[in-house]
């Protein structure tokens, strides 16, 4: 535990200007409300754990600020860039913003290190020898040097996302958004997953992760964030948040998660 | 008691070593018994099959080879009884070349050697470089040639005289070679998101699919031509040659179409969410797993092209199956059709065959 507290006392800097600016954002599936007026800003290696039941637009939210869903209304700014129809906008965007899935998403014709490699060769033009050393060094980083030859297939559910951990790294985001990242993983998996998200969170990345495990939210996070009906119903400092939650949902919500 | 049973264990124990399973349920009298008289139905079935056999094959042989004639004359063969496959024999020539003038017949046997060649080279993967790209382009720079005459002392052949095997051929070949890259541009274009050019690919492929081969090739052979300013015509057989391509594609199209929406949702977005831009997703990530999940489809559509291409008969091209004909029409052979048929069918079957096992070995070799 002391660990997480060092993490704890790393905290970001309030003066800084925010990487991610979401101002009064809407997001409407044909008719459907799914975010509504949504403010969030997101420090430099602040790291956010956003929690709340199923179908509250947690997911839907973080995928809103890689473009892989389309806002209506309001504003995200990533960087110094607003996200909008601009293709070329929306390529840098992601270029500085990596994601991990709930279901990895590696590219199963690919071995693990083409998975790595392939991002920065074609997208940042790195050379080819570059950008596998790059890959190796991430490799090394998430425990899993020795499977590089491998295919995906071949890799058990923890290792294939430590490697989708590593492919997001190889591209040197600024911020990494976490979509459920252990949801899909057997229990005794969970853990080899969560540790490098934990020394990646010692290392300063910013982070914005969606997830269910409250231990990690508890020891890695700055600001907890819990979501119902499209709305940021609260936030707070996790120490709060779990002790003292102010909103009936949330104080049901918990009850029904901590056992 | 006790002492009997330890007796009794001691011999188990000493037979089962040495038990052999019993006759009938190995070798070939059990693989007989366990899949050709495997209960009283299958026997009947199995029995009934023998007797046709017996009917059938001892006759064919005695038809196709014992008493059949290999080198004579029409007049000779019409005495015999047996198959007469010097109807192949004399008219070879005519069924592979067609009208290509006899003196000349080297120039599209190097043509198809040469094609055939590149094809072979270019089935192992191991060879896909640049080289292999430089040696097709040179390849059918020089088959053209060898085709069309007119340079280094070849006397010049008008392509209205290319006709028999090089002409199935070549129809067949660049058929497939251009209906695929655009069938693949056609699925694409039917899933894009922009209205315009979805719609458009949409109205191509449901309007080719929605016609026969057949009405195509009357339509780049009688129709087209009025379309075009007087003075001005184009080579029939790159007319055929492109009905075929843009039918062919819109069949490509459909099959590889299901290969995108076979690949998960997750791979588009983990492709966009790397940064890679369209071409570079499609091209990377997704196309090479479509196109893998499609290779038995493809290769059906492909296979189909290639026999359709004799419907050029309709349009009056002497391909393989029309020189065929015309060959058994001569009053001189008259008679003699089923042999000269299962010649034909012999040189399509390994073509198609030759396509298909081409296909598995890829399959296997992608799924490494």
């Amino acid at each position: 535990m002391s660990e997480n507290k060092e993490i704890q006392q790393k905290k970001a800097d309030p003066e800084d200007t925010p990487i991610i600016r979401i101002l009064g954002m809407h997001k409407w599936y044909g008719e459907f409300h799914v975010l509504r007026n949504i403010d969030l800003n997101v420090r430099r290696q602040e790291r956010i754990v956003i929690c709340g039941p199923s179908g509250s637009g947690k997911s839907t939210l973080i995928r809103c600020i890689n473009r892989l869903e389309e806002h209506q209304k309001g504003q995200i700014i990533v960087g110094d860039i607003e996200l909008t129809n601009n293709l070329k906008n929306i390529e840098k965007i992601r270029e500085e913003v990596g994601m991990v899935f709930q279901h990895f998403n590696l590219f199963p014709h690919l071995t693990i290190l083409e998975n790595l490699s392939l991002g920065p060769i074609w997208v940042k033009k790195v050379p080819k020898a570059e950008a596998v050393d790059t890959a190796m060094y991430y490799l090394e980083k998430v425990h899993i040097a020795e499977q590089a030859k491998k295919y995906p297939g071949q890799l058990s559910g923890g290792q294939q996302q430590r490697v989708a951990i590593a492919r997001s790294l190889c591209m040197k985001p600024q911020v990494m958004l976490f979509d459920e990242p252990t949801s899909a993983l057997d229990p005794e998996m969970v853990k080899e997953v969560l540790d490098v998200m934990i020394s990646l969170a010692t290392e300063g990345m910013t982070m914005i992760v969606v997830t269910h495990e409250m231990g990690f939210a508890k020891s890695v996070a700055h600001r907890v964030l819990f979501m119902d009906y499209g709305k940021i119903v609260e936030e707070n400092e996790p120490d709060e948040f779990f002790n003292n939650p102010q909103h009936e949902r949330t104080k049901l919500f918990l009850s029904q998660i901590l056992h | 008691m006790s002492e009997v049973l330890s007796n009794n264990n001691n011999s188990i124990h000493d037979d089962a070593d040495n038990v052999k399973p019993p006759i009938a349920s190995v070798g070939i009298i059990g693989w007989i018994r366990h899949n050709l008289f495997n209960g009283p139905i299958n026997s009947i079935i199995t029995l009934a099959i023998l007797y046709i056999l017996w009917k059938v094959v001892p006759p064919f042989v005695n038809w196709a080879f014992i008493e059949s004639m290999w080198t004579s004359s029409g007049a000779e063969c019409q005495q015999a009884d047996g198959a007469c496959w010097s109807v192949i024999y004399a008219n070879f020539r005519f069924i592979i070349f067609g009208f290509f003038p006899h003196d000349q017949q080297w120039r599209p046997l190097v043509a198809m050697i040469l094609l055939v060649t590149l094809l072979l080279c270019s089935q192992n993967r191991n060879n896909w470089k640049k080289s292999l790209a430089y040696a097709w382009i040179i390849g059918l720079v020089i088959m053209g040639l060898l085709m069309k005459g007119g340079v280094l002392g070849l006397p010049p052949i008008e392509s209205s005289q290319w006709s028999g095997l090089p002409l199935t051929m070549l129809l067949s070949v660049f058929g497939m070679v251009a209906a695929y890259p655009l069938g693949i541009v056609l699925a694409l274009g039917r899933r894009s998101t922009m209205p315009a050019i979805k719609s458009l690919c949409v109205i191509y492929i449901e309007l080719i699919r929605g016609v026969p081969l057949i009405s195509l090739l009357f339509m780049s052979s009688v129709m087209f031509p009025l379309f075009l300013p007087e003075g001005l015509t184009i080579n029939k057989i790159l007319r055929a040659q492109i009905a075929i391509i843009l039918f062919t594609a819109a069949y490509v199209a459909e099959v590889v179409r299901g290969g995108l929406q076979a690949i998960p949702k997750g791979q588009y977005e983990a492709a966009e969410a790397i940064g890679l831009n369209y071409y570079m997703k499609m091209r990377l990530i997704i196309l090479p797993q479509a196109l893998k999940v499609v290779i038995p489809p493809t290769v059906g559509v492909l296979i189909s092209a290639f026999k359709d291409t004799s419907l050029v008969v309709i349009i009056a091209l002497y391909d393989l199956l029309k020189t065929t004909q015309s060959t058994i029409s001569n009053p001189k052979w008259m008679g003699f059709s089923a042999e000269a048929y299962i010649f034909i069918a012999l040189i399509y079957f390994v073509c198609c065959y030759a396509m298909s096992s081409y296909s598995r070995r890829l399959e296997r070799e992608l799924d490494k």
